[in-house]
């Protein structure tokens, strides 16, 4: 036995280096398939359906000169086909066209509002993870307790709420009635044009330069909104931590480990809950990939500057090239988030690990 | 039996359920010396509940009660689960089922043993994992520094079961309760398996409750066999008195093992009677 | 009825051996029926869905005024009393009524998106599990691909293509939920496909379109209907988000997310305009959340984490 186990570690490396590319190439094909169906579909949307995508992009006040050079430009007289192929070749050099409302290119609206989305949410998903993964391994642990009741609850109605109204009430409560928060925007007019940033995370960019008033200030207007979104994620990740811990538990490998006398926090916390963080990752992962969806939302109730009010913002004027652009590029990111944190599993877990 | 080691007197597990209470183990009772018992018994006769019973690893929600159960002069019922805690894993040990179930996945060997033993002594992590690599020596592995930092996965099922037998001796227990140590095993394997255990069991002159369904298996491995039929013992026999053994459960049991040279047709059908439960 | 009749047709209902299908329907149905109402959570939630179907069924008794046209003059903007349980909004609506009357059109909702959405799951599900090969490879990148989307968003886009309104809505969520109904449909149709009573049919000389339609549909029935149980709230909530946003039921259809977005205007004064249709949303998904819950245990403990 001990014989061919070294055989096989021996003639492991090729077999190994095959492994991975396959897995790569998977990788690949799945990435690539996905963008182009994310794109076949914005296509579908902005020069299919309309009856007259010039005038879905241009609106009915531009002269008529500027619609025929549009139409020429989209290349509405070309077939399908070939629409579709200049379609992605513009989409994959950055150009979704130019926005009717801000006059600038879609491209660079998005590059100026994905930092705040990318903020709230990251800032959301730290909530849910930080309080969600103790919950739901409580719940997990004291099954049937009043906690695994009361984290039940509290994610049920996470599950069931319909959170822009949500942020309604909290701003009743917390800004108007107690005052606890800022208004909704994101930063208080007054530091608007004495603040400079840097990397477009307020919060980061406030401490990195030492302005821990324009710090405090960017936290009172964030933590409303990121509390909800953390909220929602808390909602997804501790139901989800319960089950995957439930499901360790109940495994032999925990018998075992009361058998060689482990306490009970070390059986929890260093055994079972290292084996859930695997699929755990997952879950944390596409919990931020749907906060940055529910910003959509979330950021039209509180006024906050970033991808989903922009397309809101864009939908109100009828801006089709921007609601495109920013469709495609939470798309992307929320596939990409999708590919990693699959390919993270696969690093994570020693039986899918590869290399 | 001078140096008794265990004694266990009217043990019973009781789980309550929703259509009312299971009794799994119903008034067992044996004392253990440094020698090898054989528990055997069909699957949900109890044979396994007595052994987690003794460990201390029966879910919460069982009811565990004896008039007496005892290791070494210690009450294991009436000390704290703290002291128990202890004992498991020092003194008193188990070896499970199936190493691919029973070994944590995403640990390596080597930690899974070192764990074991720093959780019971205080040693530095060099002096554990010296200990470790001698241990995964005594299994009988050769090249213990590869094997210490594999993953549970990556070892064939006989190198499984023999790492979890060194993770489960590196401490030095005198009491082992192997449950149905061979059982997920290749034909092939168990008996080096086997072999491994009883020669680390004679010399460290270990007690070990060997727990297993195969009649023919505890009989030429244990010096004494117990039986247990629906959460009872029906027979205590020496196993080399088994041939004469009295009890018909025992002996139905005798009589379905398979002998070469001899014709089996029809197959024999065990016998189950409700008054030998009684 | 006395003792012995309940007792004998509960024995008849459990019966090891039924001897027709519809007694060992039936009696499968009692099994489950009484796993469902040991959860007391499901029955809540069952509770609430009735009272849905009741309340949208008997709007025009219930509701004591009209749900679109108001009391301009004396009933702009009241609080909540004897006379509006809810307070008014600011066309003098009573805001009563108009829940009462938004009932129906997230009845509409949730049963349109569900019979286009679990439909087309069902079909492009099974046809992939039972036909394998090339066929389920490219059915099933394709449902993977609509997986990967973000469905919100997406539905913003197609809804702004298409325009406003609430049956556009309605088609923007369909397109967008029906990949998981094809992952489970693909998976009950592979635990199935290769069974003996699968070839025994075949051998029959049943046609494939046959099969999967008599004999694999009618298996995937029980999951999906679980599953859209379970995603009727994520519906809704869209619906309403899409509402919100004024992109789906236009005014005056008291719609529950467009009464939101018709309040928000006034929520720091006039809160109750916005807060109690918001809070009949959050009660009906919470509904359908418990009862799917309840249905996924009752029906399927495989899966229950109860």
């Amino acid at each position: 036995m001990s014989v061919t186990e070294n055989q096989a570690a021996a003639g492991g490396g090729s077999a190994r280096a095959v492994a991975i590319l396959s897995s790569l190439g998977r990788f690949l094909v799945i990435a690539v398939t996905t963008y182009l169906g994310l794109l076949a579909v914005t296509f579908f949307i902005g020069r299919v359906i309309p009856i007259d995508p010039v005038l879905a992009v241009l609106g009915d006040r531009a002269p008529t000169a500027v619609v025929e050079r549009t139409r020429r430009e989209m290349g509405l007289d070309l077939p399908w086909i070939e629409q579709f192929y200049l379609y992605v070749k513009a989409a994959l050099s950055g150009d979704f066209g130019t926005s009717v409302l801000t006059t600038n290119p879609v491209m660079t609206d998005i590059r100026r509002v994905f930092p705040a989305t990318i903020e709230l949410a990251t800032l959301g998903t730290i909530i849910g993870a930080v309080i969600g993964v103790p919950l739901g391994v409580l719940a997990a642990v004291k099954r049937g307790s009043l906690i695994d009741q009361v984290a039940r609850i509290v994610g049920l109605i996470g599950y069931s709420v319909p959170i822009f109204w949500l942020g309604l009430l909290g701003l009743v409560l917390f800004y108007a009635k107690l005052q606890w928060i800022a208004f909704p925007a994101r930063l208080d007019v007054v530091y608007e044009y004495t603040f400079t940033p840097i990397t477009g995370f307020y919060l980061l960019d406030a401490a990195i330069q030492g302005q821990w008033d324009v710090f405090y200030d960017a936290w009172r207007h964030i933590v409303l909104p990121a509390a909800l979104l953390g909220y929602l994620s808390l909602a997804y990740i501790s139901r989800m931590t319960r089950s995957f811990m439930l499901n360790e538990l109940a495994q032999e490998y925990i018998v075992a480990a009361r058998a060689k006398g482990l306490s009970e926090r070390r059986i929890i916390w260093g055994h079972a809950l290292r084996n859930a963080a695997v699929p755990m990752v997952t879950v944390i992962a596409l919990s931020y990939a749907n906060l940055l969806e529910g910003s959509v939302l979330t950021e039209t109730v509180f006024s906050w500057p970033g991808i989903g009010l922009y397309i809101t913002n864009s939908l109100q004027n009828a801006d089709m090239n921007a609601v495109l652009g920013g469709t495609i590029a939470i798309g992307s990111v929320f596939i990409a988030i999708n590919l990693l944190s699959d390919l993270l599993y696969r690093l994570l877990d020693p039986r899918t690990r590869v290399g | 039996m001078s140096d008794t080691l265990l004694d266990v007197d009217d043990l019973r597990v009781t789980f309550p359920t929703r259509t009312g209470l299971v009794h799994a183990v119903r008034g067992v009772s044996f004392s253990l010396g440094r020698e090898r018992l054989g528990i055997v018994g069909e699957s949900g006769s109890g044979k396994s509940q007595t052994g987690r019973a003794i460990m201390g690893l029966t879910p919460p929600q069982a009811e565990v009660s004896a008039r007496k159960l005892a290791f070494d002069g210690i009450d294991l019922l009436s000390i704290s689960p703290r002291q128990r805690r202890a004992l498991r894993g020092n003194r008193i040990a188990m070896i499970l089922q199936d190493p691919k179930y029973s070994l944590d996945p995403v640990m390596t060997i080597g930690r899974q043993i070192v764990e074991t033993l720093r959780t019971h002594e205080k040693v530095s992590k060099a002096e554990a994992r010296k200990r470790a690599l001698a241990m995964l020596q005594a299994v009988q592995i050769r090249d213990p520094a590869r094997v210490f930092d594999l993953y549970p996965h990556e070892v064939s099922g006989g190198m499984g079961q023999r790492a979890m037998i060194a993770m489960m001796l590196v401490t030095g227990p005198e009491l082992m309760i192997a449950d149905e140590p061979t059982s997920a095993l290749d034909v092939t394997v168990q008996l080096d398996v086997l072999k491994i255990l009883d020669k680390l069991v004679a010399e460290r002159g270990m007690g070990l409750i060997f727990i297993s369904h195969d009649l023919r298996l505890v009989s030429s491995f244990c010096d004494r066999v117990v039986v247990m039929y629906a959460g009872k013992v029906v027979e205590q026999i020496k196993a080399s008195e088994l041939r004469d053994a009295q009890h018909p459960y025992t002996r139905g049991l005798l009589n379905c093992m398979p002998r070469i040279g001899f014709e089996r047709h029809p197959l024999p059908v065990l016998d189950r009677k409700p008054e030998w439960a009684e | 009825m006395s003792a012995e009749t309940i007792q004998s047709r509960r024995a008849w209902l459990l019966s090891d051996r039924p001897v027709s299908r519809l007694q060992a329907r039936l009696g499968r149905a009692y099994v489950a029926w009484r796993r469902f109402s040991a959860n007391r959570l499901a029955l809540v939630g069952m509770l609430i869905i009735i009272a849905l179907l009741v309340v949208a069924a008997f709007a025009d008794v219930l509701a004591p005024y009209s749900p679109t046209v108001g009391d301009l003059k004396n009933a702009r903007l009241l609080p909540p009393g004897a006379a509006h349980w809810f307070g008014t909004d600011d066309l003098g609506r009573d805001i009563y009524s108009r829940i009462v009357y938004g009932a129906r059109w997230t009845l509409y909702v949730v049963i349109l998106v569900a019979i286009i959405a679990a439909p087309i799951g069902l079909l492009v599900g099974t046809i992939a599990g039972y036909a394998g090969g090339w066929t389920d490879t490219i059915l099933m990148r394709i449902t993977d691909i609509f997986l990967a989307f973000p469905k919100l968003v997406l539905a913003l886009a197609f809804v702004a293509a298409l325009g406003p309104g609430i049956e556009n809505a309605v088609l923007a969520i369909a397109i967008t939920s029906w990949p998981p109904y094809a992952r489970i449909a693909r998976a009950e149709t592979l635990t199935v496909r290769n069974s003996d009573y699968i070839k025994a049919v075949q051998l029959m000389g049943a046609s494939p379109f046959r099969i999967v339609l008599r004999h694999i549909m009618p298996l995937c029935i029980s999951s999906l209907i679980i599953r859209v149980t379970l995603d009727m709230a994520g519906i809704i909530l869209t619906a309403a988000g899409l509402g919100f946003l004024g992109l789906g039921a236009q005014p005056p259809l008291p719609e529950w997310g467009a009464m939101i977005a018709s309040g928000r205007r006034f929520i720091l004064d006039q809160w109750w305009v916005a807060a109690a249709p918001g809070a009949a949303i959050l009660i009906v998904s919470l509904g359908f959340n418990l009862l799917g819950d309840g249905l996924r245990d009752a029906l399927d403990p495989r899966s229950g984490d109860q």
